[in-house]
């Protein structure tokens, strides 16, 4: 199959490229950029005049809800909305129903991702047996079996020699720690940000200390243990303070947080909207303005959609009780440009931290579109307005307080490994 | 608009008809706000001070029993009701400016046997505009007057003394 | 100006549906409630205590949460207004398995309830019920989690009212536990409302909830500079379970600095008048000289806790259906 992508505009900040190039696709990788390889002719032309056309999007952290919980989602409903997304890869976190902590579930995750054929799923395994934090998994198997890196998910591992030696045995085979860092005492049964909203709203709180207590404990284990860790979900400007300077001082981090951190702070949960309750807390509009100046910076290199697909009883429930997460696939793209819109960052740095970043941090050779790249590319209008609603939403979970707002850039085109696997005109189909 | 009407004559009339019905050991209740001022002014003339041992005049404030609750609620500045600590046995005459459905006197009745059993009610009113609702007639009547539904007979305590007032509906009810 | 807990409370036309918190009432509708509460105010003494103003209503009393004094005034307050009541103490699932506590609610409302009193362990628990049933059901709070208890906040105002006659000049400390109370929060929005002077938060920091400035107040530690000049005095209860040696060290220690004795009650002005929510943990947040003491008005708010229900009822039902 030979693809021509001909007349759009080629976003790809990984090899300087923001210009006016047909791109030409052969065998699932892309072949030639500008002037087509030697007698190229291709099985299909698609003219994307005016569209831009950027590496296809690689978002680190999405639940799937399946194994487990498939009367919420399913690994075909959502890698479906991922497409429509623009997603061509996603990590799965571990914290299934059972966890990925066995070569097993890795396999059976990954092989029911492909046998969808749309978007690609690389899961993490767990760092611990059950997310238990008591006895390290068989990370080396986790790894030949496909898993990109490890992690303990949104659970923290409350032993601290636990944690150094988990660490230490990932460095062995240079798997990348994934780590949500909260400290298990002080963020307690708390499911706000402690500040003016939870004393408000007398909701139990979770303080900024619960996030960089964590930090401090990980990057001081990081730096004896010799791994290399992403920070997956930062929320708080203090904890990107902390990250930054070890970094200045060599420490092999990475940070990332989720594109809703970058929207929202406490205030907007106003009289008890648990649309926007998910972990870690939104915090102040500091921290926001903070985070929003780290990705700008280049101090967040990656931005996720920390998809979480719920019921919608799930959220009908006090907020204390109400299930945690938002269900980002669908709006991922469309509000990363609408920080490039406010003009807080470049789009070649919004670009970047959906698509190379990433691909960095699972040490994949993606997220770009270099010769020889897998072909896998998001073709988007960027002008094109819509409203995120029941009938726009691909996901199975409606759960998001941009529920009924309108966004700027939609996906027309995604496509993955040479494979045309979205079509905005002709793809009407929901699992 | 109708001629005015003297007030204090026909007061001095209800007096005297409320006299000659030979209660004994009569209370005077006023339902809020004109019939509490027709109640003070007949009970200062039917018993002047000092012989008032009983507690012979009260108030009433009915407007937890009206029956439109539901449709106008309440007024949050209701007077409240002021009744003798008991009346029991007594003989009430119960008073009110204008009498024209009945209904604020049914709810005036339904909050008296609310404090106890009185042994008669008379019912003394200084307008009766006509318009009744309900099976009740007044025993003590100052003037009838006939008005249309979409008239208002209104008892003012003015600076110059009680004035009744006819006022014209914009809404016919 | 804080931003509100909730938007429900009034219908499109600007009349009280719901009473779910008091930040964000304005003045004149608190003013409004203690001024009908006045008038229930002697119905006790009747020889019949009743009013027929909710006769044919039905009144669900709907207690997650064990409470035998609020839900009697409750039960008191909407008999005396002839109101159907019915009383439901249920144990409810905290996940969303099972029936939720939509589930229930929605039953409830299908066997025509008019007004649910609801209490709840969890924050916002009566602000969901409102927001899902029919516009012509009302709720009240009586209590959820630490947010809000808006009928105790206002049968407060009512008795500082009744002593003090106005609140503009008074000085208020309120003191203990701030950080799980829900009444503390419902009565510093209260007095923020109803313009008191100054509001002044008295308790150990780890009782005191991270930026309570912003509601309006300021903070101490200290009993004596906290009480001075000060008009009333707001106790709040202790609740045992919940000091486990980790938010205070031991009850002697918290007597010793927070319990209200006459001696501490001395460093308020000589007229101050003292509060408390009950049930009252004596030796624990207050002497017994001062709770059984001439300044003590704990037996008067819970004589006036029934007459403000009514009236906060009263104006929630009335006048809410079209003339037929």
């Amino acid at each position: 199959m030979k693809l021509a992508l001909q007349n759009g505009w080629v976003v790809d900040p990984a090899n300087d490229i923001d210009g006016r190039h047909d791109i030409f696709i052969d065998n699932g990788r892309i072949t030639a950029m500008g002037t087509p390889p030697k007698d190229f002719v291709a099985d299909r032309e698609i003219d994307v005049n005016g569209l831009h056309v950027m590496p296809g999007i690689i978002d680190l952290s999405a639940r799937l809800r399946e194994p487990g919980e498939e009367y919420i989602a399913t690994i075909a409903s959502e890698t479906v909305a991922a497409a429509s997304g623009g997603i061509t890869r996603m990590v799965y976190p571990p914290d299934t129903y059972p966890v990925i902590d066995t070569p097993a579930m890795a396999r059976m995750i990954q092989d029911r991702a492909d046998s969808i054929g749309s978007t690609k799923v690389h899961p993490l395994g767990a760092l611990t047996v059950g997310l238990d934090g008591d006895k390290l998994t068989d990370m080396a198997m986790l790894m030949d079996a496909g898993c990109i890196g490890v992690s303990n998910a949104s659970r923290p591992i409350q032993n601290t020699l636990v944690m150094r030696r988990a660490m230490q045995y990932a460095s062995t085979y240079d798997l990348t720690v994934f780590l949500t860092p909260k400290d298990f005492w002080l963020a307690g049964n708390g499911c706000v940000h402690e500040g003016e909203t939870s004393t408000r709203l007398g909701l139990p709180a979770i303080p900024e200390a619960a996030e960089t207590v964590g930090v401090a404990r990980d990057l001081a284990l990081i730096e004896t243990s010799g791994a290399r860790a992403h920070f997956d979900l930062i929320s708080c400007r203090r904890s990107l303070e902390m990250i930054d300077e070890a970094q200045q001082r060599g420490l092999p981090v990475t940070v990332g947080t989720s594109i809703h951190q970058l929207h929202l702070c406490e205030q907007d949960i106003k009289a008890f909207d648990t649309r926007y309750k998910v972990m870690p807390p939104l915090r102040t509009e500091h921290d926001r303005e903070a985070l929003v100046q780290g990705v700008a910076q280049g101090k967040i290199t990656v931005i996720c959609s920390d998809h979480q697909p719920h019921s919608v009883d799930a959220k009908l429930a006090p907020f204390s009780e109400a299930a945690t997460g938002i269900a980002g696939l669908d709006s991922l793209l469309a509000l990363t440009l609408r920080l490039v819109k406010s003009g807080k960052i470049t789009l070649g740095c919004a670009i970047s931290a959906l698509t190379t970043n990433p691909a960095k941090v699972i040490g994949l050779d993606a997220g770009h579109l270099g010769i020889g790249a897998p072909a896998d590319l998001c073709i988007y209008d960027p002008s094109h307005e819509w409203v995120l609603d029941e009938q726009s939403m691909v996901s199975r979970g409606r759960n998001s307080p941009f529920m009924n707002s309108t966004l700027t850039g939609k996906v027309l085109y995604t496509i993955n490994g040479g494979k045309v696997v979205y079509n905005s005109l002709t793809n009407q189909t929901k699992p | 608009m109708i001629a005015p009407i003297d007030v204090l004559p026909l007061i001095s009339q209800m007096s005297h008809d409320i006299s000659r019905l030979n209660l004994s050991n009569p209370l005077f209740i006023g339902i809020h706000t004109g019939g509490v001022w027709i109640a003070e002014k007949i009970h200062q003339q039917l018993l002047p001070e000092g012989i008032d041992t009983h507690g012979s005049l009260g108030a009433l404030d009915i407007s937890f029993y009206r029956d439109d609750f539901m449709e106008v609620g309440i007024n949050p500045e209701v007077g409240g009701s002021h009744l003798p600590h008991s009346i029991d046995d007594r003989n009430i005459v119960l008073i009110d400016d204008v009498l024209y459905s009945g209904r604020t006197i049914r709810a005036a009745m339904n909050e008296i046997f609310a404090y106890g059993r009185p042994a008669t009610i008379k019912l003394a009113v200084l307008i009766d505009r006509g318009g009744k609702q309900l099976p009740i007639q007044a025993d003590v009547i100052g003037c009838q007057l006939t008005l249309d539904n979409n008239q208002y007979a209104k008892l003012k305590n003015t600076d110059s003394g009680l004035q009744i007032d006819i006022v014209q509906s914009e809404e016919d009810q | 100006m804080l931003p509100p807990d909730s938007q429900i409370q009034f219908d499109s036309e600007g009349r009280l549906k719901h009473f779910l918190t008091i930040n964000g009432l304005p003045r004149e509708t608190l003013i409004n409630i203690l001024d009908m509460a006045e008038s229930f105010i002697n119905f006790g003494q009747r020889e019949i205590k009743k009013v027929p103003l909710l006769r044919g209503k039905t009144l669900v009393n709907l207690f997650f949460e064990p409470s035998t004094r609020t839900r009697t005034t409750f039960e008191i307050a909407g008999k005396r207004l002839s109101a159907d009541v019915i009383n439901l103490s249920a144990a409810r699932m905290s996940t969303s398995k099972g029936e939720t506590i939509l589930d229930t609610v929605r039953t409830l409302e299908a066997m025509h309830t008019d007004l649910f009193v609801v209490r709840d362990s969890a924050s916002g628990a009566p602000h969901l019920i409102a927001s899902h049933l029919p516009s012509h059901v009302k709720v009240i709070n009586a209590g959820d989690g630490r947010h809000a208890h808006p009928t105790q906040a206002m049968l407060d105002m009512f008795t500082i009212r009744q002593v003090k006659g106005q609140f503009e000049n008074l000085k208020v400390a309120i003191i203990g536990d701030i950080l799980h109370s829900r009444v503390a929060r419902s009565q510093i929005h209260a007095l923020k409302i109803l313009n008191v002077a100054e509001i002044r938060i008295i308790g150990p920091r780890t009782l005191i909830p991270t930026e309570i400035e912003s509601m309006g107040v300021t903070t101490t530690g200290d009993m004596r500079a906290g009480l001075e000049d000060i008009d009333v005095v707001m106790m709040l209860r202790i609740q045992r379970e919940r000091m486990d040696g980790q938010l205070i060290p031991s009850e002697q220690e918290y007597f010793n600095r927070y319990g209200l004795t006459e001696e501490k009650l001395s460093y308020a002005k000589n007229d101050a008048i003292v509060l408390h929510p009950g049930p009252i943990n004596r030796g624990l947040e207050i002497s017994s000289s001062v709770a059984d003491g001439s300044r003590s008005l704990i037996l008067n708010q819970v004589t006036n806790g029934i007459a403000v229900r009514m009236s906060i009822m009263a104006t929630l039902m009335g006048g809410n259906e079209s003339k037929k």
